[in-house]
């Protein structure tokens, strides 16, 4: 049930003062190894000897994204590229991806918060674990990989795609566990049933999905498609990737694993820290990290803090489901999407910004981008050939940036509309 | 020499091409040819009109994405190999035709086709060479 009792389930109080510790700890480290950190500290006349513990974290500035970009890309690192053993990496808005580093103790501490997600689901070392999200720059599939292993389960590599060869080997290897996007999952539970493949043919007991936003009715029909528990886990690439939060067998809640991070929920207007309970926005400062620390990191996330005891024995605090984005981030088959990006690539290509507009629709349960581009002057060919060749070039530049597959459709002028003169850069149509 | 086609950027969508058309005759310009290339998501129209300025103004009015591009106007003999005359010719040449498409009208024994090419001075000079006639613009805007 539990990976580590000592801390997961550690009395609140301990708890402060451990989290007060490796604040103050952390807060010193960032100081003196990272310049961006001490100026932006020093601009606020704070020195490392006045956050005495998590009372005081309030007055720490912000980090946001932008820092990470404006910094790329090592300047945000706490320790030589010497103690640095991985880099992932997120797409960035304007071409520059985000990059992290891990230490060998960062990967560690990873793969032991996967390891205590794994059990809180009841998972064990005869479990066997299908790791369906993209292996690679992205931290979903190496995340719940090394988690695996160090829980000592047996880890099946799949990564995303080739929906047949998942269902297969759901079946002949007997997965206990499935790990990917609940789109994904759902999309898995189609081809079954196209397969004539029963949830019963299957031995799968859970399911631990996350890197985009989903609903309790999706939650329903995963759990009633493929007979499993289906589980919310949370993560950013920034913080450490997924693991950072998760939900327990009572479903009620993410556990924000807290001897390891601290969050917050802001008002995203006003910066100031809002009462538990209240909505707002995320924030979430590590304080074992050692490559990458990030003192209170503005997540974009909406949720809110329950501090109430869970039934589940953990006195972890829990973040709600996550129920949007401050920003017109979008999260499109688990891959972060800024329309900024596509307005990047659409200006390169044309020398001037169209208009444009990006249509997000959910097609047999996976996420479809469908990016919408006016066709003025400029752009306009009386040959079809050059037309198409538009079309093709800008479909290749966005599927490059992006990394998904995008389909490009050429429209009229005034196709867009333009609601007080501005034109509405994203329809999602998506019923999540 | 050259004559000026209208081209207009049109979406798939039922109804594009009656607009287009209705906007022209409210204009009182009348179109002689015309051709429509189509792919899977969007179309290209091409005209000839009496007023091909009017009819780029009128239509960027209605928000239409419009463009004129010079394309020759060439009299071929209305007879089984008329066409292939002339096509030799530019073939010979090594220009090549981006488009072509015919008139709607027709002057007693002569049809008339419209071409695009790669290099339209040099195919003019070549087919006046080869006795082909090509049209002028106020003839065309006339028919």
């Amino acid at each position: 049930m539990y990976w580590n009792k000592t801390f997961e389930c550690m009395d609140r109080e301990h708890l402060h003062e451990l989290q007060s510790q490796r604040l103050v700890d952390t807060v010193k480290r960032v100081y003196f190894n990272v310049p961006y950190y001490r100026d932006k500290m020093q601009s606020v006349g704070l020195e490392p000897g006045d956050i005495k513990g998590v009372e005081d974290i309030a007055k720490l500035p912000f980090t946001i994204k932008q820092d990470l970009r404006d910094t790329y890309p090592y300047g945000m690192f706490a320790v030589p590229l010497s103690e640095v053993i991985r880099i992932h990496a997120s797409s960035g808005t304007t071409g520059k991806p985000t990059v992290v580093g891990y230490t060998r103790k960062d990967i560690d501490t990873w793969a032991e918060l996967v390891a205590r997600v794994l059990t809180g689901v009841g998972a064990g070392r005869n479990s066997v674990v299908q790791v369906a999200y993209g292996y690679g720059l992205f931290t979903g599939g190496l995340g719940l990989h090394y988690g695996t292993e160090r829980m000592g389960a047996t880890v099946i590599p799949i990564s995303g795609g080739n929906t047949r060869r998942q269902v297969m080997f759901m079946q002949d290897l007997g997965t206990t566990v499935l790990a990917c996007t609940p789109s994904y999952a759902l999309y898995i539970a189609e081809t079954m049933e196209e397969l004539g493949i029963k949830k019963e043919d299957l031995k799968l007991q859970a399911g631990i999905f996350g890197a985009e936003p989903w609903s309790d009715n999706m939650r329903k029909e995963l759990e009633q498609r493929l007979g499993i528990k289906a589980i919310d886990i949370y993560g950013l690439s920034e913080v450490m990737g997924p693991g950072v939060a998760c939900e327990c067998l009572e479903q009620d809640g993410l556990h924000v694993f807290e001897d390891h991070f601290i969050p917050e929920v802001i008002d995203p207007d006003t910066g100031e820290v809002l009462p538990p309970g209240s909505i707002g926005e995320l924030v979430i400062t590590t304080i074992t990290k050692e490559g990458l620390p990030v003192v209170r990191y503005r997540t974009r996330d909406i949720t809110s803090l329950n501090f109430e005891p869970c039934a589940c024995g953990r006195t972890h605090v829990r973040m709600s489901k996550v129920l949007g984005r401050t920003d017109d981030m979008l999260i499109i088959r688990g891959v972060n999407v800024f329309p900024s990006q596509i307005e990047h690539v659409l200006m390169n290509i044309g020398g001037t910004q169209p208009q444009y507009q990006l249509v997000v629709d959910r097609v047999n349960n996976l996420d479809e981008l469908e990016v919408w581009v006016e066709i003025d002057d400029k752009l306009f060919s009386d040959e079809v050939r050059r037309l198409e060749d538009l079309e093709n070039r800008i479909t290749r530049e966005i599927q490059n940036t992006l990394g998904i597959n995008v389909t490009v459709k050429l429209v009229e002028p005034k196709t867009i509309a333009r609601g007080d003169g501005k034109a509405k850069r994203v329809i999602d149509k998506r019923n999540i | 020499m050259f004559v000026k086609q209208v081209s207009v950027f049109l979406e798939n969508k039922l109804g594009r091409l009656a607009t287009v058309t209705k906007i022209l005759g409210d204009n009182g310009i009348d179109i002689s040819a015309m051709a429509l290339a189509d792919t899977t998501n969007f179309g290209i129209l091409r005209m000839i009109v009496n007023n091909p300025d009017k009819a780029v103004s009128v239509l960027k009015e209605a928000g239409f994405t419009v463009s004129t591009t010079d394309v020759l106007a060439v009299e071929v003999d209305d007879r089984p190999g008329g066409l292939s005359a002339v096509l030799e010719v530019l073939q010979d040449n090594g220009i090549s035709i981006e488009y072509a498409y015919s008139f709607i009208k027709r002057a007693g024994d002569k049809a008339f086709i419209l071409f695009r090419v790669e290099n339209p001075d040099r195919a003019v000079d070549l087919l006046k060479n080869t006795g082909i006639r090509v049209l002028e613009e106020k003839e065309v805007y006339a028919l």
